[in-house]
């Protein structure tokens, strides 16, 4: 059986039945998944599917970028706000719910290090804290120190285009040691590893602005 | 019993509603703007009666208990009644205090800035501009111009026109979208969507030359610069990354100019003190220079101001000399937008132009060096970002095969301890989106929350535009740290935000929604409204009216669709009520009674119950009957 958790569902979903919902429009049954009804067309509340399920995937770390892309076009063609400036108000509102989620679907499932963070909470894990937390682990934070000293130390593009060459390479690397630890259900080691991704895609971040700022200057 | 037609989904005639009501495209520009239509796919600018430009120059005049004069008549004006003109009011939507302190001096008229008391007060307050003997809002001034450009179009097309398509600047903040959404109000169109001008231009482009990949739109109007990446695929327009400057532009050229020239008369022992009617004559004086030397290689500028002329030499090179700096930030800024997308200048496969800005010969030099190829500039870049506004003024009321994707031009978040902004929503995320984040509180037993939202990318909240501040109150007591306030972030597809925040720990549902405030507050818009239409009532009644038709249609047609492949579960008699009340509503939706469509409306819904029922229960018994089918599946797999 499926370990989707079903809290939180809106009150348009039948109690006994969590697979089929009612259709706001017509009121006759609706698949829980689905986006318009099969009946009256009626576009539907977005409900509560994993972001997964709502791209068609398995919940896979490695993601094909570009069929998602494809299937996230698809699906905003249908469903964003401009299909539905002339409907009813109710309609609008739908359809905006409906965009803004895929959005956020769409946004979670492209960022290496979101993913794989929605990966570990989908498996009921909580993943290591974002920007607040304190991160313990003394060898990743010497990794960190000893980038951002050379950073700081940079003065010209070119030095600072080999540094962003180089952090993206381990950004790499370590994505597909994230996706093999997913993998293995190795989930302590999936989220240190996670964290090390976050910090690599961060410096890579800092390097790309400080050489935008030497640019201005 | 009397056979009742049933209409195919989609096809039902009904009375008022089918004719399409025309929407038009806004390019409502900080110096000029322009109005256009598009039928088929094919936009065209809308001219004035005798067929001239399609220009609208963004300037307005209050003569004396006239009228306002809207265009190049008002344009004329500025020599013999310079208080009485209004110009470049673009560049004060959606401003306050702060902005007002930096651009007040750049602008040809007296602006009269909120006193630090009213300021203090509590809600953020908009400028006022002293003209004549009015006192006038920006949005008025907007409304004014808008109403010329609904004029001229009704003219044009000789119909009714009620809905556009306007076009903002892509870095225009909160304040700035919501302003010229009230403006648009006061003037009485309905806005069908407020669109990002390179994202305008972009589709106006895209439309005509049917290109897919990435493409760079570099925007120099009067008074602003907005530099966007799009990639287009599949008919989707994706905006990637944009980036921009609010106050750079080419007023900023004839600024410079402007400078020159009196810099020289001073050399040569002219002393100037200019009122604001001279200042506005010599700016007019510089932006000559600036379009001659569009052309020429050097032009002769005769300036006369109190009683002294001069006569001066330009040469191109000393105008792009002055300009170097300008034209500097606009390639920097565009460096960082590629910059933040990822993306190589060379990955980018055509430049769009936009703005009359980018007719200087330093500005297309500077950015074919960036991209290493030719801006594309087939069509006219003053025209370009209204064709594109038609295009969606079309798409939305006729349906369309191309879709834009827009982003938020800038981050929004909260202050957190020690003014410091937390992120809710990055910059170039995808529009619309609703994102929550929770905060607690750090005091035992604290009962309210301060919530402050901000726009912008600083880490410093008083670095930020600050959009709305409201108290949570009511958090039961906690200690500190126990309490979750869910604060979610709501973006529209106009780009307009909405903040709710609740608690969540306990039962207690409390919850506050706002739409930041940028100066106006509704009680003011509601008066502006009053004074200015007296028919805001009833166009507010046409559009219920209008909502509760175009609601009970979709309501018989979703009754008729679910016949359609129920009918074995429908009774007699059920169907009997439902065609009566079809029947009724029917009636009540020719005539004007919006509560008689709605109470019509309900007795369908009532009537039509038992047969939804009977749906429902016939669909779940299927379920049950097909769930060991799926439960024998599922442990195979
Ligand atoms: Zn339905």
């Amino acid at each position: 059986m499926h370990s989707v958790s079903n809290t939180g569902i809106s009150e348009t979903r039948t109690a006994e039945h969590p697979q089929h919902a009612v259709c706001w429009s017509c009121k006759g049954p609706v698949a829980a998944s689905a986006l318009f009804c099969d009946t009256c067309h009626a576009i539907q509340p977005p409900g509560q599917l994993d972001h997964f399920t709502r791209f068609g995937l398995n919940r896979d770390f490695i993601i094909d970028l570009d069929a998602i892309e494809a299937t996230y076009l698809k699906q905003q063609q249908l469903l964003h706000p401009d299909r539905f400036a002339s409907k009813s108000p109710r309609e609008q509102a739908l359809s905006s719910q409906q965009a803004a989620t895929l959005n956020g679907a769409f946004e979670t499932l492209k960022n290496p290090v979101a993913r794989a963070e929605y990966l570990l909470r989908l498996a009921g894990e909580e993943p290591e804290g974002g920007e607040g937390h304190t991160v313990n682990d003394p060898a990743l934070l010497m990794e960190a120190m000893e980038m951002r000293e050379a950073l700081h130390d940079a003065v010209d593009r070119a030095t600072i285009d080999t540094m962003i060459k180089d952090t993206r390479k381990q950004a790499r690397a370590c994505e597909q040691d994230v996706a093999d630890a997913l993998a293995q259900n190795a989930y302590d080691r999936a989220k240190k590893l996670t964290t090390r991704l976050r910090y690599l895609m961060k410096m890579t971040e800092e390097a790309r602005a400080k050489k935008s700022r030497l640019a201005a200057a | 019993m009397a056979l009742l037609k049933i209409h195919e989904p989609g096809q039902t005639p009904l009375p008022h509603e089918d004719e399409r009501q025309l929407a038009v495209g806004i390019d409502l520009g900080t110096t000029n703007s322009v109005v256009a239509i598009s039928n088929d796919e094919k936009p065209e600018v809308l001219r004035d009666k005798s067929g001239g430009t399609a220009i609208v120059p963004s300037v307005v005049y209050y003569g004396e208990g006239a009228d306002p004069v809207v265009g190049e008549a008002a344009r004329e004006q500025i020599n013999s009644h310079a208080d009485r003109v209004v110009s470049s009011v673009k560049r004060l939507m959606g401003r306050g205090l702060a902005d007002v302190k930096s651009i007040a001096g750049t602008l040809p008229y007296h602006v009269e800035v909120p006193s630090e008391e009213a300021t203090q007060s509590g809600e953020p307050m908009m400028v006022r501009l002293n003209v004549g003997d009015r006192v006038l809002t920006p949005v008025e001034v907007s409304a004014d111009i808008l109403r010329a450009l609904r004029a001229r179009a009704e003219e044009s097309l000789e119909k009714p026109v009620e809905k556009a398509v306007i076009t903002v600047p892509a870095y225009f903040d909160d304040g700035a979208r919501t302003a010229t959404k009230d403006a648009a109000k006061l003037a009485g169109i309905e806005v069908l969507r407020l669109v990002n001008e390179p994202t305008a231009a972009a589709l106006a482009y895209g439309l005509d030359n049917g290109a897919e990949g990435l493409y760079a739109v570099y925007d120099l109007g009067g008074g602003t610069f907005d530099i966007s990446l799009l990639k287009m695929q599949k008919g989707v327009f994706q905006v990637k990354a944009t980036g921009g400057d609010t106050a750079l532009g080419g007023d900023d050229f004839d600024h410079a100019i402007a400078e020159h020239l009196l810099a020289e008369r001073k050399d040569s022992g002219t002393v100037d003190s200019l009122d604001a009617s001279d200042a506005k004559r010599l700016l007019q004086t510089a932006r000559k220079v600036k379009e001659s030397l569009t052309g020429a290689d050097s032009t002769d500028i005769t300036v006369s101001l109190g009683g002294a002329d001069s006569t001066h030499t330009m040469t191109r090179a000393t105008f792009e000399a002055m300009i170097a700096k300008l034209i500097l930030r606009t390639i920097t800024i565009t460096e960082q937008v590629l910059d933040d997308a990822d993306i190589l200048a060379d990955d980018v496969k055509g430049v769009v132009l936009v703005g009359g800005s980018t007719r200087v010969p330093a500005v297309r030099k500077a950015v074919a060096e960036l991209f290493e190829q030719e801006p594309l500039s087939n069509i006219d870049p003053d025209e370009v970002v209204a064709l594109g506004a038609a295009l969606q003024a079309e798409a939305l009321t006729g349906g369309s095969d191309n879709l834009l994707l827009d982003v938020t031009p800038l981050s929004l978040g909260l202050e957190t301890m020690g003014g410091i902004v937390e992120k809710v929503i990055d910059r170039n995320t995808p529009i619309p989106v609703a994102k929550a984040q929770e905060f607690t509180t750090y005091q035992d037993g604290q009962s309210a929350m301060m919530i402050h939202v901000v726009q912008g990318e600083r880490e410093m909240v008083d670095q930020c535009r600050s959009l709305a501040r409201f108290a949570l109150t009511g958090i039961p007591s906690m200690a500190a740290g126990a309490a979750r306030i869910k604060v979610t972030f709501n973006v529209d597809a106009d780009g307009l935000l909405t903040v709710s925040a609740r608690e969540e720990t306990t039962g207690t549902e409390q919850e506050v929604a706002v739409k930041p405030t940028y100066g106006i507050n509704e009680i003011d818009m509601a008066n502006m409204l009053r004074e200015s239409m007296m028919h805001a009532r009833e166009d507010m009644e046409m559009r219920l009216l209008t909502e509760a038709r175009v609601e009970a249609r979709r309501n018989i047609l979703a009754v008729q669709a679910a016949i359609n492949v129920d009918r074995p579960l429908l009774e007699r008699q059920d169907e009997d009520n439902i065609m009566a009340a079809i029947a009724k509503l029917e009636a009540a939706m020719s005539g004007e009674d919006r509560d008689l469509i709605n109470q019509q409306a309900e007795a369908l819904e009532d009537a039509s119950r038992p047969f939804a029922e009977a749906r429902m229960d016939s669909r779940i018994r299927q379920a049950l009957a097909g769930r060991n089918v799926d439960q024998v599946n599922e442990f195979g797999s």
